[in-house]
């Protein structure tokens, strides 16, 4: 399948990654390049194979750990790299009229 | 020399008395100066800090396991009240407020930062061209012909070959430690997955990232990986097995040892050039007493599709963290609204290979194709894996070259993407099926150029590695040196 114009603007959209009009269609030829490759997959019988997810080998279980609290208190470090900073809080544009 | 001390030879002369750490980290600084200007290799220094920590390791009276070698890491591992950037505009000021569990951990074991290598932005590429910083250069470039040094951990490499570090930290999530190893002549190994803590290393393909080192030998190597291993509680998927003592394996001998060729990797079209290393590196392995045993790997012509499939619908999952607000660029315009802060914020922020691939990831996990793509992916990843599976049966490790080509040119690099994802064919498998595999500098090209060897092994079998890299090592007696270096 091919992308049309109006899901790659979709697809930048979900991604929030603003995309101009004009490099439209440079990314639409270069993802359905990409999407055009990785079709063969489709070629494949994969019928009953369970996926595989992780990266452990042996499908390694991952371990939990106890249920407390580990860290906090650390509001400075936190706020440290912040763009725009209001007090204890992370400073961003209105999001309620 | 004291830059052209190995890591072993250097914990030798630190221990005689020869040197101490604080030459040692001043020798490297001043190569640095010399000729990172035309490598563009560390994209932060600070003199300061590392003979700071020079000074406190000479001082130190309970000596570590690296006490007072110099490394450098790449910028992907997050150091504390140091620069980190991933290479990427977005992450152009982030200081982190925390060291990752590898760079603690050999920081605790004496060893001493010289300062944050080049990468390709968010480990993305095979040239570290994508960089925010610009590219970093192959030392090995002939005349004014610039070369690629590999990437991801393109600088990492480079630096190595270069003489600007006896060793450093890299990661590889298809091939970015074993790629560029092998293009810059250097030993580099991506341990199995789980076996090094993933835990403050800013991630790209969670699934598929692993750290592992770079250096000159593959006993070095080793011994760097036994300082970086072991497991993490801050990293679910760290493997709690023991890390053995991997210097000891490489002088093991081979003698018996099963190596399979898989029939796949002879791909339409391979070098001449590498053929003949390939051939050359099983006939050492022979003579060394190895049994070289035919094997397939029936599903290898997909695993580059499945991984330009898995990798970028991670990273775009892992990338959504960058949104302007708690770190990173923020750019807004007047009157913007929040969902605009976060789109402009991420356009201006990410370089086009970045973007690429966070559009691919979007659209592979969007409803109505998850299944299409993502799940397909899945699924031929667990035949991949079931692939190696089965060719255990036969083998203990496997030989294949590391790269399709040696370096090539800067400006010749394909604008297709496609075709540039061909350079990871012969790594991109392990990262998929969780496996080690270790790059060896094996031969030179007619043009005097590094090729290099790859060694693949079971999970958690990484002294298998050693042993035959260390074989192959000696029988190349690689000893040819860059015309870039200190």
């Amino acid at each position: 399948m091919s992308l049309d114009a109006e899901t790659v603007k979709r697809v930048a959209r979900l991604a929030r990654l603003r995309v101009e009009e004009n490099e439209i269609p440079g990314l639409q030829a270069e993802l359905n390049g990409i999407l055009g490759w990785v079709e063969q997959l489709g070629a494949v019988d994969t019928e009953g194979v369970e996926p595989l997810a992780g990266g452990n080998p042996g499908g390694a279980s991952l371990p939990w750990r106890e249920d407390r609290v580990t860290g906090g208190g650390v509001v400075e470090k936190v706020l440290a790299n912040a763009p725009d900073r209001e007090g204890d809080y992370f400073g961003v544009p209105k999001v309620v009229e | 020399m004291l830059t052209e001390l190995t890591i072993v030879g250097a914990l030798k002369a630190l221990e005689s008395g020869e040197t101490n750490a604080v030459e040692l980290a001043e020798a490297h600084l001043r190569a640095i100066e010399a000729l990172n200007p035309r490598l563009n290799a560390y994209v932060t220094l600070h003199a300061e800090r590392t003979l700071d920590a020079a000074r406190e390791s000479d001082a130190r009276k309970e000596r570590g396991a690296l006490e007072g070698i110099p490394l450098g890491l790449k910028d992907l591992f997050c150091t504390e009240g140091v620069r980190t950037t991933a290479g990427s505009k977005i992450l152009g000021d982030f200081v982190p407020p925390y060291e990752s569990t590898v760079t603690a951990k050999l920081k605790a074991a004496g060893a001493v930062s010289l300062g944050k290598l080049n990468l390709d932005e968010f480990a993305m590429g095979s040239t570290n061209s994508s960089s925010a910083h610009g590219p970093t250069i192959n030392p090995w470039s002939p005349g004014n012909r610039k070369l690629v040094p590999g990437g991801s951990s393109g600088a990492s490499a480079a630096a190595v070959a270069a003489r600007l570090a006896p060793g450093t930290m890299a990661t590889d999530t298809g091939g970015s430690i074993r790629q560029p190893a092998a293009f810059c002549g250097v030993a580099g190994i991506k341990p199995t997955y789980g076996r090094v803590s993933r835990w403050g290393i800013i991630a790209y393909a969670s699934s598929l990232d692993q750290a592992g080192p770079m250096a000159r030998t593959v006993e070095d190597c080793a011994i760097l990986l036994r300082e970086m291993a072991g497991h993490d509680a801050k990293d679910s998927t760290s493997a709690d097995v023991p890390v053995p003592d991997f210097a000891a394996a490489c002088g093991r001998s081979v003698k018996g040892m099963r190596i399979g060729v898989p029939a796949e990797y002879r791909l339409e079209g391979l070098s001449p050039e590498i053929a003949r290393v390939w051939d050359q590196g099983l006939e050492w392995l022979k003579e060394a007493g190895a049994q070289i045993v035919p094997i397939s790997l029936p599903h290898t012509k997909h695993a580059l599709a499945t991984y330009y499939i898995v990798a970028p619908a991670e990273a775009s999952s892992n990338l959504a963290r960058y949104d302007g607000v708690r770190y990173g660029l923020r750019v807004a315009g007047q009157g913007d609204g929040l969902n605009d802060l976060y789109e402009r914020s991420r356009a201006a922020g990410f370089g086009a290979e970045v973007r690429r691939r966070i559009l691919i990831g979007t659209y592979v996990l969007s409803a109505g194709y998850y299944e299409a793509y993502y799940l397909k992916a899945q699924k031929l990843r667990a035949l991949i894996r079931r692939d190696f599976e089965q060719a255990w049966e036969s083998c203990d490790a496997i030989l294949t070259p590391a790269t399709p080509t040696a370096a090539f040119a800067l400006d010749d690099q394909p604008s297709d993407p496609v075709t540039m994802y061909l350079n990871d064919v012969f790594t991109v498998t392990a990262n998929l099926a969780g496996i080690p595999g270790i790059s060896v500098p094996a031969g030179l090209s007619a043009e005097g150029l590094p090729l290099g060897l790859q060694i693949l092994g079971r999970p958690f079998e990484e002294e298998t590695l050693f042993a035959a890299g260390a074989a192959l090592e000696r029988a190349a007696n690689f000893s040819a040196k860059p015309g870039m270096v200190a």
